[in-house]
């Protein structure tokens, strides 16, 4: 799954390192590191962590929401 | 396209290209999407693969706790595209409505966004740039190729450029435990952003956290073995550093080339535009159908006095993706103006840095709250007597507050008692260095950073 949080809203409240510790972590005193790209198993548990950003700073994705490119190189 | 008629054909069954698949560029394209606009969409991206986050790159995937191909954004919702990927636009025929990619193919559009963002300014020397060992640090496959050199645990680190890219990366070495050197030409690290003040706060910093920190000094030379691995870094002042590894971070070029000749306001300070986010042409008309976003969008701000501002920031690439794909689909009465207060975050040293406003856009600085000695504050920006940015160090709660504060144009030194105010917060000027300092290889520069002093000064080269 992916996700990312937006930093600028972020404030540190750390629900989301509480509810999903092993997808968001607490650096130092505020500042907040997450994985972009957790283990689908863990998806119930962000969830619930994006639920609970009194920011509401974290954007997961919505499965039905992928689009992927069929780009192709040309070389 | 000025009639509600001609809007409704377009919203159903118009065409648009966006021309940059990153942040901006997807962030656009959904929000067309979310608009209800149900024409062909085409995103074109001279990268291969989905578009990706760039923050966590200089970070979670340098401490090795993210893989580099992990940060692929996530989506809200389907964009249902065309993807032109692995491919770069090459030019942009206004007249006929075309963007031409460097393959030879000719992409019609009825509107188009351009978010084509800044690439990394290489090492000047090619030679140098190319041995084994030297790093720049803006794309995926930047970033693994570093992870997997500082994971080989060189023998040292040498970082040239001391804005927040290179001090990130200086922080992950450290946390890593490699001895890392950093070389500097202003008098501080992160002076450029954010003034003398900070900057003498982010020096005490770095040297506190073991790095080697070298301030007023150029790289002049990096020097290779046989095999071409980097092995020395000379200096300016005649001193020398032995590393395996230099990364070079020296700030990032805009990409406009491709649009040089298409008639748009367009050069190394990125695509004019207005606060709508639609392109001006170069006799500084506003065009219709061309739209621009992210960091090459170069806007003018109604809170700084209508200046054209170009940010790097990862909010703006959000924000003016909105605008712009709203803009995009609505008539001329119902068009949103790009009014937000930019704010930008760094984590480095374990401390959260924050800003809010424009802090170049200063003439003094105060700590306003808090310790700088326990590097827990906030600093407030102001010129000519009203506040105008602010900066925490791990304090970031109180930034909404000073957001407001700017938003109406509070006096400076803030007036409002706030808790936790040191005694003597007296304002001190904002001191950044000339960028005549700091800019290397540009043909001119914007020199004095207070507004009434700015001017164009030319930069001669000499080799």
């Amino acid at each position: 799954m992916r996700v990312v949080v937006d930093l600028s809203r972020c404030q540190g409240y750390a629900q989301c390192a509480f509810l999903a510790p092993d997808a968001f972590r607490m650096h130092g005193e505020e500042a907040l590191m997450y994985a972009p790209n957790p283990d689908d198993a863990q998806r119930e548990q962000v969830l619930r962590a994006a639920a609970a950003c009194p920011l509401q700073a974290i954007l997961v994705d919505r499965p039905e929401g992928r689009d992927a490119p069929v780009g192709t190189s040309p070389s | 396209m000025s009639s509600a008629h001609t809007l409704r054909r377009f919203r159903r069954d118009g065409r648009v290209v966006i021309v940059g698949a990153s942040l901006a560029g997807l962030r656009a394209a959904e929000a067309l999407r979310g608009e209800g606009f149900t024409g062909s969409l085409t995103m074109i991206g001279d990268e291969l693969g989905e578009p990706y986050d760039r923050p966590p790159l200089s970070k979670q995937v340098l401490t090795g706790w993210v893989p580099a191909d992990g940060t692929t954004l996530p989506r809200r919702r389907g964009i249902d595209a065309e993807w032109l990927l692995g491919v770069p636009a090459d030019g942009l025929d206004l007249a006929a409505d075309q963007v031409r990619l460097a393959d030879g193919r000719r992409i019609p559009f009825d509107r188009m966004l351009i978010a084509t963002g800044v690439r990394a300014r290489p090492w000047p020397v090619e030679a140098e740039a190319a041995l084994d060992g030297v790093f720049v640090v803006r794309t995926r496959e930047d970033a693994a190729g570093l992870q997997r050199a500082i994971a080989a645990g060189p023998s040292r680190v040498l970082i040239i450029g001391a804005g927040f890219t290179g001090s990130e990366i200086a922080s992950v070495c450290r946390e890593r435990g490699l001895p890392v050197t950093v070389a500097e030409l202003g008098p501080a690290p992160l002076v450029g952003g954010l003034g003398a003040m900070i900057g003498e706060v982010a020096a005490d910093m770095q040297r506190a956290h073991g790095v080697d920190l070298r301030c007023g000094v150029k790289v002049t030379r990096l020097e290779g073995d046989a095999q071409g691995r980097l092995r020395r870094a000379h200096f300016s002042d005649g001193g020398t550093v032995d590393a395996e590894v230099a990364v070079v971070a020296l700030g990032g070029i805009r990409n406009t080339e491709w649009l040089r000749d298409s008639g748009l306001a367009v050069g190394v300070w990125g695509v004019a535009c207005d606060a709508g986010c639609r392109a001006f042409d170069l006799n500084g008309l506003v065009t219709d159908d061309i739209f621009v976003a992210g960091d090459v969008a170069r806007s003018p701000n109604p809170i700084y006095e209508y200046r054209f501002i170009s940010l790097e920031h990862w909010a703006n690439a959000v924000e003016q993706a909105e605008i712009a794909a709203h803009n995009m689909v609505s008539t001329q009465a119902d068009r949103w103006p790009h009014l937000s207060i930019p704010a930008f975050w760094s984590i480095q040293f374990g401390v959260n840095i924050k800003s809010v406003g424009v802090p170049t856009y200063a003439d003094e600085v105060v700590v306003a709250q808090g310790s700088v000695s326990d590097r827990r504050f906030v600093a407030a920006y102001g010129y000519q007597g009203r506040v105008t940015a602010a900066v925490s160090f791990n304090n970031a709660k109180w930034l909404d507050h000073y957001r407001r504060l700017i938003e109406t144009a509070a006096p400076f030194p803030p007036p409002c008692p706030t808790p936790d105010q040191p005694a003597d917060a007296k304002p001190v000027p904002v001191d950044f260095p000339g960028p005549t300092l700091l800019a290397q290889g540009a043909t001119v520069v914007v020199t004095g950073h207070d507004p009434g002093e700015r001017r164009v000064t030319v930069m001669r080269q000499h080799r």
